[in-house]
């Protein structure tokens, strides 16, 4: 059975839909809710449904709106968080046994943000184990599913944002992106993902993988939809030390401005035959829309870009062992029963980490261990410095970057699991954004001429310009349209 | 690279992870697999560069000031604990 009408509305149809009170957030709700009761034991997105806290939202919206005293444009909007969002009073994981059934006792900024705004959360999405990994099969509650085919993956590691979006299941999601974890699986379920700056969006209360790259963001089913969701979270958080004080611009004013005169910086480095030919084919064809729309392609290089998977291999390994310390069994999470302590740690972690975490608590504790630290961390953040260095430079003579999000379509479920560097080169083009800390997105580009799965565009902007980025993927959408909607799901 | 069961077990040990003799076997091939991929940074000659230590230019994520604000209650900060006795998180014994 298909997603019903009402579900087929964009988030911005729907918020006006609901500030005309043509429809109710109720409606809205129990509309999401039987989707994912209808689709998810095939689809795997979920971790955790609320309908009861949803509807009591819902109508709390409602009552409101009757009122007169709707909070904001997500008022009454049904959507979902990756598992990594603190929920005060819901169960979160971060996708691993060593957090099952954590019950944290306050909310993530995000989360009391979107709350805030009279948002309706109506449960929490499937990711890889604390965020590693690129197909969702990391998760130790197992594996999200692609909803545009069944056998393949979603990416990852916010697969089931991306699929539960996709799917229609929920209005839009929030996840994070660490190495290209929003990015991908955007691209690779056919949605609108977005990555914004380092020090945008607050990380208070979202659980930690590499705090030097980590950073959270929406997905949409449209760039306006990504876009709203973003000005909703974006700002200055005091509880986030890494939260940047800027002002937080109006994402939606400059939107339709079209991308006429702008400057699309083309790296060399991004189209060397590391893409299958049929994502190539559909990422010249956006490029070639866009030089038609009235924007000059202008080639920038990027000469480290391609030392990218190396220094990010060692940077978010080496935070991420280091932020994994805290998984002891002593203050939370689970506890062996061994009656030593020493025992009692190594216990804990060997039974509740998985095995991706665990290869990368082992790599990063290896790259800061004494004799390694300057040879390895040191250097790659080093490495780090060039990668940004090259971007300023492509900056001087463009406005954006534009490239693949990834080499592939979606991969099939168990095709690279078992080839920890074959799953990591997934995220060959996504992860000089984050070494580089700057804003990127994914926006659907088409479907591949061969497959017909979603393929995307990745563009990336300057610090803090979220704005020209989006503008940028808005004319694009305007130009191909928003990824229809993916069949095999039903 | 290759790295030793031995160097695998000393890494373990700092990360207090017991692992099983088959995950040992599997983590020496994988990080050895991982590590030689990492060496093409040997390639670049880095002298002079200045790590990036910070995401963010200095200036723009100003320090707050130090002062008093309500955290999580006792009862909160304890609600996850595994065993507790009181106030207190309660661990295995450390003195024998």
């Amino acid at each position: 059975m298909s997603a019903t009408p009402l579900l087929e509305r964009t988030l911005t149809d729907l918020a006006a839909a609901l500030s005309r009170r043509e429809v109710s957030s109720e409606e809205a709700t129990r509309a999401a809710l039987s989707r994912i009761e209808a689709t998810d034991g095939r689809l795997g997105a979920f971790l955790r449904v609320s309908p009861e806290p949803a509807l009591e939202a819902a109508r709390a919206s409602d009552a409101r709106r009757a009122r007169g005293e709707a909070t904001s444009p997500l008022d009454g909007v049904p959507l979902a968080l990756k598992d990594i969002f603190l929920t005060r009073g819901v169960e979160t994981t971060a996708g691993s046994r060593i957090l099952a059934g954590f019950i944290p006792p306050f909310d993530a900024t995000v989360v009391e943000r979107l709350r805030g705004a009279g948002a309706v959360l109506v449960g929490k999405l499937n990711m890889d184990e604390f965020a590693m990994g690129s197909s969702t099969e990391n998760s130790a509650f197992g594996p999200c599913r692609n909803p545009w085919d069944l056998t393949r993956t979603p990416g990852g590691s916010s697969g089931g944002s991306a699929a539960a979006v996709a799917a229609r299941q929920v209005f839009g999601a929030f996840g994070t992106d660490t190495g290209g974890s929003i990015r991908q699986p955007a691209s690779l379920c056919g949605v609108v993902g977005v990555k914004p700056t380092y020090g945008r969006v607050s990380r208070y209360g979202v659980v930690a993988f590499a705090s030097s790259l980590d950073q959270v963001g929406p997905l949409g089913r449209t760039v306006a939809d990504a876009a709203t969701l973003l000005g909703a979270v974006a700002g200055h958080d005091p509880r986030d030390q890494t939260s940047s004080t800027r002002p937080v611009p109006d994402y939606l004013a400059g939107l339709e401005g079209g991308a006429r005169g702008l400057r699309i910086g083309v790296p060399r480095e991004w189209f060397q035959g590391g893409t299958e030919a049929g994502v190539e084919r559909r990422v010249r064809e956006a490029l070639a829309a866009f030089e038609a729309m009235g924007a000059r392609l202008v080639d920038v290089e990027l000469p480290h870009s391609r030392y990218g998977v190396a220094a990010y291999y060692l940077v978010a390994p080496a935070e991420a062992s280091s932020n994994l310390a805290r998984y002891d069994g002593v203050r939370f999470g689970l506890r062996s029963q061994a009656r030593a302590l020493a025992d009692m740690y190594g216990e804990t972690r060997d039974a509740g980490f998985g095995a991706e975490a665990k290869r990368r608590i082992m790599l990063g504790t290896y790259a800061l261990s004494a004799g390694y630290h300057d040879a390895y961390y040191l250097k790659a953040q080093k490495v780090r410095t060039l990668v940004r260095r090259d971007f300023d430079r492509a900056f001087e003579r463009c406005d954006v970057v534009a490239g693949p999000v990834s080499p592939t379509v979606a991969f099939a479920l168990g095709e690279k699991i078992d080839d920890p560097l074959q799953m990591y080169l997934a995220d060959v083009y996504t992860i000089s954004c984050n070494l580089a800390a700057l804003p990127g997105l994914s926006v659907p580009a088409g479907l591949h001429p061969g497959n017909g799965l979603p393929v995307g565009l990745q563009l990336v902007g300057r610090p803090f310009d979220e704005s020209t980025m989006l503008r940028a993927a808005r004319a694009l959408e305007r130009e191909l349209g928003p990824s229809p909607a993916p069949e095999a799901i039903g | 690279m290759a790295l030793s069961l031995e160097e695998v077990r000393r890494i373990a040990t700092l990360a207090r992870l017991r692992l099983l003799p088959e995950e040992e076997v599997r983590l020496a091939g994988e990080l050895s697999a991982i590590l030689d991929y990492v060496r093409q940074l040997e390639e670049l000659d880095v002298s002079g560069v200045e790590p990036m230590t910070h995401a963010l230019a200095p200036g723009e994520t100003p320090f707050r000031d130090d002062e008093v604000r309500p955290g999580l209650s006792p009862e909160e900060a304890l609600s996850n604990a595994p065993a507790r006795e009181g106030t207190c998180f309660q661990v295995p014994r450390i003195i024998e």
